[in-house]
């Protein structure tokens, strides 16, 4: 029997290969496990990075799943087109949970006011979408590193037939042996990249090379101040008379709705510069661009509560 | 850059949320507005100093009874390594989630305070990471400031810890003196103990030789998945989607196929971004066989002339999470190990062990919540593993109760030979 020869090959991973691996590891075990997984898209550059990993996952096939989109009514064309392009060229299907519809059909009541947003109303129409197309899985691209809560989350997350989160009754998770078993009505949510920063998913764009989103990277846009953010101006979101709509060159860190994601000012208009912007900085991007989780210390533990992602 | 995952775990006081904000800090990971948030925290609350346990204290029910219940992970890294940490409960309580974050560790921080010496609960925390086969520990003996930086107090530490730590199995051990409050030793290395030459613990946690912890010897493949896209021009193709458990794998290997027991050889390693050479742990990759053989989730692909146990009787050290039930001889549970699902049967419970003296009771006839022992089982379909000490991926298993869902319980194999 020939036993595999010692050689000076080390067969180390670097630390992007590991992570990719163990998301790997994870979108295929919910596969083989679930009857109906989908995954969250929420435009953003995780969510990017979440559909390379799956399409890597089930080569030389298709992704086997769906991929959900809970529409604000309120998001970046940019992404909406970027996200119908995608979708395109990998075969999947598009199922989009539509806020506005549920406005016009009086099911939802919009906020008004200056600082309307519609990130609370997502997640009613997120609970109601995964019930109606019988979603046991949906995977999410949330990372731990974003935000205390997520910090103590699960990689299979246990929703009740409410959508809740229970932090202080968490399933243990040991090893990569993860445990999807739940009743009719009750679903996992799925955080493949969990342990991935936001340093790594940007190494791992530049190191695999592929487009994302142009609002990304610096360009010239009308913004307005508030709460010290940099706020874009759009449909959705007038500025106050107290506020002062100017020209500025800015990136988004994050891609969320309109209304409640912030830009920064930024001279990077490369992977590269922006990498070594990020690397540099001394503020989480949720603490930057983020007004939604202003709110509190815990806001994003009680949307979690919830059933937010 | 490499990657080390290590949990931290002390007792409430010794310093652990203090020693992990000093890193991080040190280390230029904190934010901006994480460190605003806390100090507003702190100050808010009447704290006289910013209490660096509100940056990993992340629910509200820990912030409020400012204990931690949950493992938290943070992440830093340095231009050598990145780290992720999982800052694990002390609370004998909280065993389970201690052991959740200790499960994929590489290295164990134990936190001793310089005063107190070893407590019931710093020996729990060792035995524990030594059970779920952690191959290095660092000990820090903290406080050192209020010790008058005492080498006669590290040193007595030092004695007690290897003494205890002789009665089970630890590959490496690491003493350091630190003040975590005051910063010796821990990033910059400390005037204040001259007597000390080893590294600092950044210096150690981004030099600690970690590669070879894996098993590259024992070729092991669990099919995780069958990619069969059955359509276009890949109509006939059918790869099998793992991660790499064990061993390196590569094209041309001669492999047998469990439980079948065919032997065939690998065509190819693909991958989306082209053929492997090699294919090594933890590399998730999708093999092709020559022969057109039917393997499903669940069986192991593997060498010929080294392949894994395969038994129905499996006799394990089992720690047990729940409260709900405890676990009692004749009760059955749905048991997974790698890709392997299957039905447990719980014949004996042989012992169970005192997590604080190590003692084992014999008597013990069943498991409750936090409980370690050792437990004889018989499943329905035979598993394919290795001993847990020789390999932590084909010799874990969970165990889930049938009626609630829940993971009640974690193993750890020791042997799968029938016992008389
Ligand atoms: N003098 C001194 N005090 C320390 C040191 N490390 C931690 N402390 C203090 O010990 C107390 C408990 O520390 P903390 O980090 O909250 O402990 P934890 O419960 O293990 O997370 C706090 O008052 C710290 O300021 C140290 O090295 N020297």
């Amino acid at each position: 029997m020939s036993e595999p020869s010692p050689s000076l090959q080390t067969y180390e991973l670097s630390h992007l290969r590991q992570l990719e691996s163990e998301s790997i590891h994870i979108f295929r075990e919910v596969v083989a496990e679930f009857e109906r997984p989908g995954l969250l898209f929420s435009g953003g550059k995780d969510s990017i990075v979440m559909l390379r990993l799956a399409e890597k996952a089930f080569w030389p096939g298709r992704i086997p799943f769906p991929v959900v989109h809970v529409d604000t009514g309120h998001n970046f064309p940019e992404v909406l087109e970027f996200r119908d392009r995608r979708a395109e060229e990998l075969g999947l299907r598009l199922i989009v949970g539509s806020v506005q519809q549920a406005i016009d059909e009086g099911r939802l009541v919009d906020e008004t006011g200056p600082r309307a947003t519609r990130n609370r109303l997502q997640t009613p129409i997120l609970l109601e979408t995964i019930a109606q197309h019988k979603i046991d899985a949906a995977f999410g691209g949330a990372r731990r590193d974003e935000e205390k809560a997520r910090a103590k989350e699960r990689v299979y997350s246990f929703r009740d037939e409410f959508g809740q989160w229970d932090p202080k009754n968490q399933r243990p998770e040991l090893w990569n042996l993860y445990n999807g078993r739940h009743r009719q009505g009750e679903n996992i949510r799925v955080f493949p990249i969990s342990n991935w920063t936001e340093l790594d998913i940007w190494q791992y764009i530049q190191e695999e090379g592929f487009e994302i989103p142009s609002i990304y990277l610096a360009h010239e846009r009308p913004v307005f101040k508030r709460d010290g953010m940099l706020m874009p101006v759009s449909p959705f979101l007038t500025p106050n008379a107290d506020e002062p709509v100017f020209d500025a060159r800015v990136r988004f860190r994050t891609v969320g709705d309109m209304t409640c994601t912030a830009a920064v000012a930024s001279e990077a208009a490369t992977l590269e510069t922006v990498i070594a912007e990020i690397a540099a900085t001394r503020i989480t991007e949720r603490g930057e661009t983020r007004a939604d989780d202003r709110f509190s210390e815990a806001a994003m533990e009680d949307r979690k509560r919830e059933g937010y992602f | 850059m490499e990657m080390l995952r290590f949990c931290t775990v002390g007792s409430v006081d010794d310093g652990k949320s203090t020693l992990i904000g000093r890193m991080l800090y040190d280390a230029k990971s904190i934010f901006q507005d994480q460190w605003d948030a806390v100090e507003l925290a702190s100050s808010n609350r009447g704290d006289e100093y910013t209490d660096l346990a509100l940056l990993t204290d992340g629910l509200r029910a820990e912030r409020e009874q400012g204990i931690t219940i949950d493992v938290a992970y943070r992440y830093f890294s340095t231009p050598r390594r990145k780290f992720i940490i999982a800052d694990t409960p002390g609370h004998i309580q909280y065993t389970r989630n201690m052991v959740t974050g200790a499960s994929t560790a590489d290295l164990a921080l134990i936190l001793i305070d310089a005063r107190h010496g070893m407590v019931e609960q710093s020996r729990r925390h060792a035995f524990i990471a030594s059970l779920l086969g952690i191959p290095h520990f660092v000990v820090c003996v903290n406080k050192m400031d209020l010790v008058d930086w005492d080498e006669a107090v590290f040193e007595r530490i030092r004695a007690e810890f290897t003494a205890f730590a002789s009665r089970f199995h630890v590959a490496d051990i690491t003493f350091i003196p630190v003040s975590a409050l005051k910063g010796d030793n821990v990033v910059d290395r400390s005037t204040n103990t001259p007597w000390y030459q080893g590294a600092t613990l950044l210096h150690h946690l981004e030099e600690v030789h970690i590669a070879s912890d894996r098993n590259l010897i024992d070729a092991r493949f669990p099919v995780q998945y069958v990619i069969r896209p059955m359509s276009g021009e890949h109509h006939d193709y059918r790869g099998y989607a793992g991660t790499v458990t064990g061993g390196v794998m590569r094209p041309g290997d001669e492999v047998v196929v469990l439980p079948s027991g065919f032997t065939t050889t690998i065509e190819a390693i693909d991958s989306y971004d082209g053929p492997v050479a090699e294919a090594y742990p933890p590399m998730a990759v999708t093999i092709r066989l020559t022969d057109d053989l039917d393997v499903s989730r669940g069986e192991m692909i593997c060498r010929p002339g080294n392949r894994p146990h395969a038994s129905q009787d499996v006799d394990a050290m089992v720690c047990w999470m729940t409260d709900q039930t405890a676990l009692r001889e004749g009760a059955k549970y749905v048991i997974k190990q790698t890709s392997r699902v299957a039905r447990a049967l719980v014949r004996d419970v042989r012992y169970r062990i005192d997590v604080n003296t190590l003692h084992r009771d014999q008597q013990a006839s069943e498991l409750q919540l936090n409980e370690i022992g050792r437990i004889q089982f018989r499943t329905t379909l035979p598993l394919f593993a290795d001993e847990y000490r020789r390999n932590r991926g084909t010799g874990s298993f969970i165990l889930i109760d049938e009626q609630t869902n829940s993971t009640v319980g974690a193993g750890m194999i020791l042997s799968t030979e029938a016992s008389s």
